[in-house]
């Protein structure tokens, strides 16, 4: 129980370094940390197969094409322009309306029953195996195709185009 | 282990989850730079995902945890199109800050 809230606080706090940090650099590092500890509730969860593709995934291949991104386009320094103080006044008092939102539908709902893990196995591979080949069969194979217009997209978009002029 | 998750209760798990995905709506809002703000928006996809994960477990169906794979297999292809869109802008206007797309506007 107390590995939760200890966990969690780490979340929130690497979160919040984050969205707060100036570097860019410095706030992809503190997002990688962000999903390690995501990666740690997984666990915790007895979600296996899902800790360990959130480890891959995020961790390894998203955070890699920030990182490149910001390397290749050199921003590793402080030079982003800062909104107006009232701007960001005025984010901060947004978000901060969401969440009291959240958490005050949370208090009329009254959901207050403890988490029971009843069965310990559903996070394991082969069970998130059956399901996935047997009743998610056809998203399986949507998303792979997804994944490879995505794929086409990015090369396209990402091509040096010489011939069509952007007029800027 | 399980016993010590156990003695969570659900609605932790759901503040908890409020927090982080209010953090990512500040992050969208308050800062100018993409890249930053295209982490924010991740740091909401993935409060959803715990969320769904915890549900899945609560009500022991394994449903919800498929749900959080392909909402990763999602997330994968935005950002790849994502940064892509970013270079395209960055090649064209030498700066990644948003204010200066507003040629959208009117």
């Amino acid at each position: 129980m107390t590995i939760f809230y200890f966990v969690a606080f780490l979340s929130i706090f690497f979160a919040l370094m984050t969205v707060v940090t100036k570097n860019p650099v410095h706030s992809v590092l503190y997002l990688v940390v962000t999903f390690f500890t995501f990666t740690i509730h997984y666990i915790l969860l007895n979600a296996q197969f899902i800790a360990v593709v959130n480890f891959i995934v995020y961790m390894g291949a998203i955070m890699v094409l920030f990182l490149f991104v910001l390397m290749l386009l050199n921003l590793n320094k402080d030079s982003e322009p800062l909104k107006s103080g009232l701007a960001k006044a005025i984010g901060v008092i947004a978000g901060m309306c969401l969440m009291v939102t959240i958490m005050a539908s949370l208090r009329v709902l009254d959901v207050s029953a403890a988490l029971e893990i009843t069965n310990p196995d559903i996070g394991l591979v082969r069970n998130l195996g059956k399901v996935l080949f047997s009743e998610f069969l056809l998203p399986f194979e949507l998303s792979s195709i997804l994944l490879l217009i995505a794929m086409i997209g990015a090369v396209l978009l990402g091509k040096k185009d010489k011939k069509v002029d952007y007029h800027v | 282990m399980f016993e010590t998750i156990q003695s969570v209760p659900l609605n932790h798990y759901i503040l908890f989850c409020a927090i982080i995905f209010s953090i990512g709506i500040i992050g969208v809002l308050t800062r100018r730079n993409i890249i930053v703000i295209i982490m924010s928006i991740e740091l909401m996809l993935n409060a959803v995902n715990l969320l769904l994960v915890v549900f899945s477990v609560a009500h022991g169906d394994a449903s919800g945890q498929v749900f959080v794979f392909f909402i990763m297999a999602l997330a994968a292809a935005e950002v790849a199109v994502g940064l892509a869109i970013i270079m395209m802008v960055y090649r064209n206007t030498r700066s990644i800050d948003i204010d200066v797309l507003n040629r959208l506007k009117w």
